[in-house]
C-alpha cells in the first residue's frame, strides 16, 4: 500500500516539475514550486524519513515562497522566451535521464535489508547510538556526532551562502534616495483577520521551533529545522507589521551575530574538545561521564546550527525585502 | 480494508484534483488556491499516514505544517498589495 | 463492545470527512469561476478537518497523540480561513471581479497588478 502511495506521489511530482519548467509566468512557477515542496515532504514522510520531511516542511512551506515572492517583486512577471539551443539541451537531458534510469536497474529493491548501503556502517550506528549517546533518534546522532564534520561543513555552506547574498544585495541602490513615504503602506495593517490570527500564531511557531530544537534527540527535529521554523515566525511578523518593524525587533547586528556566532560555536566546541585532550568534535571529553559529555556537545552544536540557519534565512529575507522598499 | 487507507486515498484524489486546477489555471489565483488546498491536504495526509504506520510521534510534522502553511498565502496578499500600491503611485506620478 | 462502538464511530467520522474533502476537491475543479471555487474548497476544508481529526482522536484514545491532534486541528481551524481570506482579498485587489449574475468565465490568465 505504502509503495503504491509513494509511486503515486512521485508521478505527481514529475507532472509538477514539468509544469514548472514549461510555464512562462513566474508567479505561477513560484506557486507550483510550493506544491512541489509539499509533495516532496509527503514523499519523504512515506519513506519514513521524518527528519528530512520536517526540514522540507520548515523551509519549503513558508520561507522559500516568501523569499521567491520578494525576489519576484524586484523583477518582471514573465520569463523571457528562450528558443535557442533548445534541441541541444533536450538532447543532453534526455541522454542523462536514460543513463540514470539504466543505472537504477542495478539497484536493490526498496527496503531490501541486504542492500550494500544497509550493510556498511549503518548497523554500527544503530548498535552504538543507545550505548554512546543514550537517546533514541539515530539521525540526530549521525548528523551531529558520528558525521559531525559533514554538518560543520554544511553550516559553513549556509554561512557562505548568506555572506554571498549579502554581498550582492546588501549594498544600497545607487542614486535612489526615496526613503520614508512607502514605509507607511507596508505590512498588512488594515487586514484585521490576519493581524489577530497572526499575533495568536507567532508565539506558537516560536515555541514549536524551540521544541524542535531541544527535543531533536528524542523525536524528529534538530537545529536546521528549528532555525527555519523560528525564522518563519519572525518573517510572519515582518509580513504583518512591515519589514522595518521586524528589523527593529531583530536588528541586522543581531542577525549577523547569530550567523557568525553559530558557526563559531560549532567550530569552537570542536577546538575545546581538542584542548581537553580528545579529537576534533569528539564530545566525550567534555564531561566526566562520556555519555553526558556527548549529549552536552550535541545540544551545544545543535544550538549553533539553529542560530546560523535562523540568522542566515532572516538576513537573506531582509536583503530582498529592503531592496524592494528602496526601489 | 483499513479505514486509514480509505481516507488517505480520498485525500490523494483531492490532491490530484487540486493539482489539475493548479495546472489549468486560468488565473494565477487559482494556482494559489490549489497551493492552499494542497497545504491543508498535506497536513491531513501526514496525520492519517502517521496513524497508518502506527507512529503517532510523527504528528510533529503535521503540527509544523499547520503552523507554517498560512505564511506563504499571506506573503501573496502582501505581494499583490505592494504591486497595486506601486502601480497606483506610478499612475499618480504620470 | 466499547471498542466496537469507537471503531464504528471513527469509521463514520473518517468516511464523512473523506467525502467532505473529496467534494471540496471536485468543487474546486468544476465550479465556473474563482470565487465559487474558493468557496467550495475552503468550507469543505474546515468541515473535513474537524471530522477527520475527530475520527483519528477517537482511535488514539487518551494519549499525547490526541493532544497533538487537537492542536493540529485547532491551528488548522485558525489558519485555513485566514489563508482563504488573504487569498480572496489578493484576488479582489488585483481586479478579478466577483461574478454577479452573468455566467461567463472571463478571468483569463492574468498577472497580479
Amino acid at each position: 500500500m505504502i509503495f503504491i502511495f509513494a509511486v503515486f506521489l512521485l508521478s505527481l511530482l514529475v507532472i509538477t516539475a514539468i509544469a514548472i519548467v514549461r510555464t512562462n509566468n513566474l508567479f505561477s512557477a513560484v506557486m507550483l514550486t510550493s506544491i512541489f515542496s509539499l509533495l516532496m515532504a509527503a514523499n519523504f514522510f512515506i519513506l519514513d524519513a521524518a527528519d528530512v520531511a520536517l526540514t522540507e516542511a520548515a523551509i519549503g512551506a513558508g520561507v522559500t515562497t516568501v523569499i521567491f515572492l520578494c525576489a519576484l517583486a524586484l523583477t518582471a512577471d514573465r520569463a523571457k522566451p528562450n528558443k535557442e539551443r533548445r534541441k541541444v539541451a533536450y538532447g543532453a537531458v534526455g541522454i542523462l535521464a536514460s543513463l540514470m534510469i539504466y543505472a537504477t536497474f542495478d539497484k536493490p529493491p526498496l527496503g531490501d535489508p541486504d542492500a550494500p548501503v544497509h550493510q556498511h556502517v549503518a548497523p554500527w550506528y544503530i548498535e552504538k547510538t543507545p550505548e554512546y549517546m543514550d537517546f533514541p533518534n539515530i539521525v540526530t546522532a549521525v548528523l551531529s556526532s558520528f558525521r559531525g564534520y559533514d554538518t560543520l561543513g554544511e553550516v559553513f555552506v549556509v554561512f557562505a551562502a548568506c555572506i554571498g547574498v549579502l554581498f550582492i544585495l546588501g549594498v544600497p541602490v545607487p542614486g535612489n534616495a526615496k526613503p520614508a513615504p512607502m514605509q507607511q503602506k507596508k505590512g498588512l495593517h488594515h487586514h484585521l483577520i490576519p493581524q489577530v490570527v497572526g499575533r495568536l500564531i507567532i508565539p506558537f511557531i516560536v515555541l514549536f521551533g524551540l521544541y524542535t530544537q531541544f527535543h531533536g534527540e528524542y523525536g524528529p527535529g534538530g537545529g536546521f529545522q528549528a532555525g527555519a521554523i523560528i525564522a518563519t515566525g519572525i518573517i510572519l511578523y515582518a509580513l504583518l507589521e512591515g519589514e522595518s518593524k521586524a528589523l527593529q525587533a531583530v536588528p541586522r547586528r543581531v542577525l549577523m551575530g547569530m550567523v557568525i556566532g553559530g558557526a563559531l560555536l560549532f567550530g569552537g566546541v570542536g577546538v575545546i574538545c581538542m584542548l581537553m585532550g580528545g579529537n576534533f568534535l569528539d564530545y566525550s571529553v567534555l564531561a566526566a561521564d562520556p555519555v553526558w559529555g556527548r549529549q552536552l556537545g550535541i545540544i551545544i552544536i545543535e544550538a549553533g546550527v539553529g542560530m546560523t540557519v535562523c540568522g542566515a534565512l532572516l538576513s537573506i529575507f531582509h536583503a530582498f525585502a529592503s531592496r524592494e522598499r528602496a526601489s | 480494508m483499513n479505514m486509514y487507507v480509505v481516507v488517505a486515498v480520498a485525500i490523494l484524489i483531492t490532491m490530484v484534483l487540486a493539482l489539475i486546477r493548479a495546472l489549468m489555471g486560468p488565473s494565477v489565483y487559482d494556482r494559489v488556491l490549489a497551493v492552499n488546498v494542497f497545504g491543508t491536504k498535506t497536513v491531513l495526509f501526514l496525520s492519517v499516514i502517521a496513524f497508518l504506520y502506527g507512529r503517532p510521534d510523527f504528528l510533529d510534522l503535521a503540527l509544523a505544517y499547520a503552523l507554517v502553511n498560512m505564511v506563504g498565502i499571506l506573503a501573496v496578499l502582501e505581494f499583490v498589495q505592494n504591486r497595486s500600491v506601486k502601480s497606483s503611485e506610478e499612475a499618480a506620478d504620470d | 463492545m466499547i471498542d466496537l462502538v469507537i471503531d464504528v464511530l471513527s469509521w463514520i467520522l473518517l468516511i464523512l470527512g473523506g467525502s467532505c474533502v473529496l467534494i471540496g476537491g471536485v468543487g474546486g475543479l468544476r465550479l465556473p469561476n474563482f470565487y465559487t471555487r474558493i468557496h467550495a474548497s475552503s468550507l469543505t476544508d474546515t468541515m473535513g478537518n474537524i471530522l477527520i481529526f475527530l475520527g483519528l482522536m477517537l482511535q488514539a484514545g487518551f494519549t499525547l497523540a490526541t493532544l497533538k491532534l487537537f492542536a493540529v486541528m485547532l491551528f488548522l481551524l485558525l489558519t485555513g480561513p485566514t489563508a482563504t481570506y488573504a487569498l480572496a482579498n489578493a484576488a479582489l485587489l488585483s481586479g478579478i471581479k466577483p461574478d454577479t449574475g452573468s455566467t461567463n468565465d472571463d478571468n483569463t490568465e492574468e498577472s497580479p497588478k
